[in-house]
């Protein structure tokens, strides 16, 4: 199997590009600011309902029921699909969905296509692999746009630019966009900017590439939810629309909606719901595009759901609400992920899908990513869905253990201290090791430990051991 | 070669033998709600948008709808050729498009505006929905304009999202707008007027 | 009637914070409690636990779950290893379900089992407390230390902004991910600074080791100090916490 592109290649492990990240005081700031502003209108665009815990139970059980019987709701969608002239791709990898669409736009004869924001696209490198076979995409969200004029990479999966402030974002209209060399600042004059470079664009492609938010298996119809209108230009104007979706984004039901577009908008940018969601089945005679493509990507999906643990990453709605509220997140951004999921559903979701693919430095990023995390629990607490996201991060450090060598500095250590603490009588001698490192001690603290515990030390004073443990003083005096 | 779809099916059936326990979905939340009065709730809400909305009496619609127009300075407008007759008014140059008579894309991208009715609004979210159905339209015609104009009737409005979800038919092409197009691109903070209409007025015609 | 508790001290309080572990001993028996400190109690296996250890988890789950057998309840200073036994225990080892259901976290015991928030306590500091993120998210603890605190006279509560954001401990992830454990760190310094509390409190020794370890660092003054401790004080004993 070839490289799976959900990681980018030539990424670090967290630890150390989490380092680079935290340096950036610009990057800091940006992220600080914007995380802090979604956060608190989050919170009171849920608290609006009174039945957010029921939704998001009844999110959950849509989703799981969804996983149990993929194959059913699947095979329903595409006959669906079909019934209603659409055509039906399965791809297995990424290689073979970029195959696909590419000979689909080459069908098309098109040398262009435009883009609707996908993170499935995204995951399998799509651009790059259309740029090979000699076709421009051209990303139409105001935030991949950004991204992809600045020649720059992804940092939140909703707002991919997120670590970008206007000042920059300023900067890279001016020195990109022909008609933009006087551009301002000002949010609504950025946004001004995008529409003017992108309106020809639109009025001219021949094929569009959007993914889905969901595909209703009963009725075949596809679901995509956002906010400038790019979308709806792109799913209405051209005369191909190819729809790249991951396997997992299919619902039973057409009522199921009223879960999920309840949850999702709230959850995402906390709106009482997004500005536009389109809705389309196969093609309509008259309206909108007259050839219309499912491409159905796995891509390491049906890994991940053979981990009994680690399946329910696949309820994931891509809200990013979990980003949002993540204090590594907020600290490191997301380009540290190494991956187009970053953030607490990226440190589940990159290993799951890139496993068995991994080279090297890609086995040491993806080993890396589930310890991305301090198990604060915060993601939990809002994922629309109630991944427990804590819960698989610890399965997935479960697993990284499991594939160590015997003789692993830090699986030795392991094995040592529960050796030590599974017995009361090797504790308490334990205990009493531990009391010389009193020499060390000024004013009742140790501030420096050689390595590895100089990682603590480095930052942080360590308490000198006192002269009685707790444990001595109950046998002295209550023996 | 194996077929991709084969395989792929055959993964998922293998992926799931240890048969996952799916307990039955439980739909204990709220389909529908006491929104209090549900045409002040969706003015108001549609208005946090920053949309305009104004509640208009049904048979002064020609009157309102031309004074709508007027102040917005609006003289080409666009609209499905069913569109009511007599909404239709005052000193502008109307182009109806119709399936027999598409409009280009060039024609819609220069129109000022376009009117339109609607298939359902959700007061809870300032929601309107158009579904391709009676005075509507096709997608294109209410994507291009810079301003569109939409009648939403009062008894088609609902307050609920699963309220409307149950009024639609998701095989007829539907689009969901709740206000003028906007972006939360920049610092994560909403600012309005993107690719789509970036300026939406409703009219609430009880 | 009295109340017979098994006091579970965890590893790190026993060995670095003796006086915790007898302040809560205080605390108990002056409310009429019963105190047990059953010997074989070493280590619950969270750290072995969430750093992908599960195996010797589970060794020193049953080991505990052994350890506390017989006992009504089981009371620990911590908040997330009363979480590990709570809620994680079940997952690991079918032989610990009969302690998972009976472990409180101090607060929870006092002010659920014990229904007390006056516990008669005094300690004239100006104080601000950080609630844990196991003790928030895992035990669902609530405000329950607050209102103990709010009940101890003397003290002057001050709120710490954005209290519920994580301090960046983590376990091992302070040493795996020592950079963004510490801009977490600092974060959470610099909002106990603005407080200008003398005393950050909090459920969890493990917290406090490290948020005070960075206070120490950089000579703040600022003193970190369990919750215990501080509802042990009164006013004829002061907490004379010595080392
Ligand atoms: S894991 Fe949950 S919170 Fe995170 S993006 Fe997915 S659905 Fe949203």
């Amino acid at each position: 199997m070839g490289r799976n592109p959900v990681t980018w290649l030539g990424s670090p492990a967290f630890p150390s590009a989490a380092r680079t990240a935290l340096a950036d005081v610009q990057l800091r700031g940006n992220l600080a600011h914007a995380t802090g502003t979604i956060r608190g209108k989050r919170a009171a665009a849920v608290a609006e309902l009174p039945d957010w815990e029921r939704l998001r139970l009844a999110g959950e059980a849509i989703k799981d029921d969804v996983l149990a019987n993929l194959d059913t709701y699947l095979t329903r969608l595409e006959s669906q699909v079909r019934a209603r002239g659409g055509v039906v791709h399965w791809a297995r990898d990424a290689a073979e969905a970029n195959a696909i669409v590419l000979r689909l736009v080459r069908e098309a004869q098109a040398s262009e296509v435009v883009k609707v924001k996908s993170m499935a696209t995204a995951e399998i490198g799509l651009n790059e692999a259309l740029a090979e076979g000699g076709v421009s995409a051209i990303e139409t969200d105001l935030a991949e746009l950004i991204v992809q004029l600045g020649d720059d990479r992804p940092s939140h999966i909703l707002v991919p630019a997120i670590h970008r402030n206007r000042a920059e974002i300023r900067d890279i209209f001016r020195a990109t966009m022909p008609h933009a060399a006087q551009v301002s600042d000002r949010p609504a004059d950025l946004a001004e900017a995008a529409r003017a470079h992108l309106r020809s664009k639109f009025l001219t492609a021949k094929v569009a590439i959007s993914g889905a938010n969901f595909a209703v298996a009963d009725t075949g119809s596809v679901v995509v939810v956002e906010s400038e209108g790019n979308g709806r230009m792109c799913l209405t104007l051209p005369d191909t629309l190819i729809t790249v979706m991951g396997l997992e984004k299919v619902v039973p039901t057409w009522r199921d909606l009223e879960v999920f577009l309840q949850l999702l908008p709230r959850s995402s940018t906390a709106e009482r719901m997004n500005p536009y969601t389109s809705v389309w089945t196969g093609v309509t005679p008259g309206d909108g595009p007259r050839a219309f493509h499912l491409v159905l990507l796995d891509n390491g999906r049906t890994a991940t759901l053979a981990d009994r643990v680690g399946r329910q990453a696949l309820r994931c709605i891509r809200c990013s609400a979990c980003l949002n509220v993540c204090p590594v997140y907020e600290r490191t951004g997301g380009q540290a992920y190494g991956s187009v999921y970053p953030g607490p559903i990226g440190a589940i979701l990159t290993p799951q899908l890139g496993a068995g693919t991994d080279d090297g430095p890609t086995g040491k990023l993806l080993r890396s990513l589930p310890y991305a995390s301090s198990l604060c629990g915060a993601c939990f607490e809002v994922c629309p869905v109630r991944i427990d996201i804590p819960e698989v991060l610890v399965h997935l450090r479960n697993r990284t253990v499991q594939e160590k060598p015997a003789y692993d500095p830090e699986a030795v250590a392991m094995a040592a201290a529960s050796w030590v603490m599974a017995s009361p009588r090797r504790f308490r001698l334990a205990q009493r090791l531990l009391g010389p490192l009193r020499l060390l001690a000024r004013g009742g603290r140790i501030r420096r430990l050689p390595w590895p515990a100089s990682r603590w030390t480095d930052s942080r004073d360590v308490p000198a051991p006192p002269k009685e443990t707790f444990s001595a003083w109950w046998r002295r005096t209550r023996g | 070669m194996a077929d991709p779809r084969e395989v792929v099916l055959r993964r998922i059936r293998a992926a799931l033998a240890d048969s996952p326990p799916v307990p039955p979905v439980v739909r204990d939340y709220e389909v529908a709600r006491d929104v209090g009065d549900v045409l002040d709730l969706f003015a108001e809400r549609v208005a946090d948008y920053r949309a305009v909305v104004r509640r208009v009496r049904v048979e002064a619609l020609p009157v309102e709808i031309e004074a709508s127009l007027r102040a917005r300075g609006a003289r080409r407008l666009v609209a499905p050729v069913d569109l009511p007759g007599w909404w239709r008014g005052g000193e502008v140059v109307w182009s109806l498009d119709g399936p027999a008579h598409p409009l280009s894309v060039r024609a819609l991208d220069r129109a000022d505006g376009v009117l339109t009715g609607c298939a359902v609004a959700i007061a809870e979210t300032g929601t309107i929905v158009l579904d391709a159905g009676p005075a509507q339209g096709r997608r294109a015609l209410t994507l291009l304009p810079d301003y569109h104009l939409c009648v939403v009737r009062a008894d088609q409005i609902v307050g609920t999202v699963p309220e409307a979800i149950a009024r639609l038919d998701p095989v007829r092409p539907l689009t969901f707008v709740s206000g003028p197009s906007a972006t939360s691109d920049i610092e994560l903070d909403r600012v309005e007027g993107v690719h789509g209409p970036r300026n939406l007025e409703v009219l609430i015609a009880h | 009637m009295t109340t017979r508790v098994a006091l579970m001290a965890t590893c790190l309080t026993d060995t670095f914070y003796p006086d915790t572990a007898r302040a809560v001993v205080r605390l108990l028996e002056r409310l009429g409690c019963v105190v047990d400190f059953p010997k074989g109690q070493t280590c619950c296996g969270q750290m072995h636990y969430n750093t992908g250890y599960r195996r010797e988890a589970a060794t020193l789950a049953r080991r505990t779950a052994k350890a506390f057998a017989g006992h009504d309840a089981v009371v620990a200073p911590s908040g997330s290893c009363a979480g590990m036994v709570r809620d994680l225990y079940p997952g690991l080892s079918r032989l610990t379900v009969g302690v998972a259901d009976r472990t409180y976290e101090l607060s929870e015991f006092l002010v659920d089992v014990l229904g007390v928030t006056d516990v008669g306590a005094y300690f004239p500091h100006r104080v601000t407390y950080h609630p844990t993120c196991h003790s928030l998210r895992v035990l669902g603890v609530g405000d329950k230390p607050l209102r103990l605190l709010r009940a101890v006279r003397g003290l002057e509560l001050v709120e710490l902004s954005a209290p519920e954001s994580c301090c960046g401990f983590g376990g091992t992830f302070a040493v795996k991910n020592a950079d963004t454990s510490t801009a977490m760190l600092a974060d959470k310094m610099r909002d106990v600074l603005d407080t200008g509390a003398r005393v950050l409190t909090a459920g969890d020794n493990s917290c406090l080791m490290h948020i005070g370890g960075g206070l120490s660092r950089l000579s703040t003054g600022v003193r970190a100090l369990h919750l215990a401790e501080i509802l042990a004080s009164t006013e004829e004993e002061p907490w004379a916490a010595t080392p």
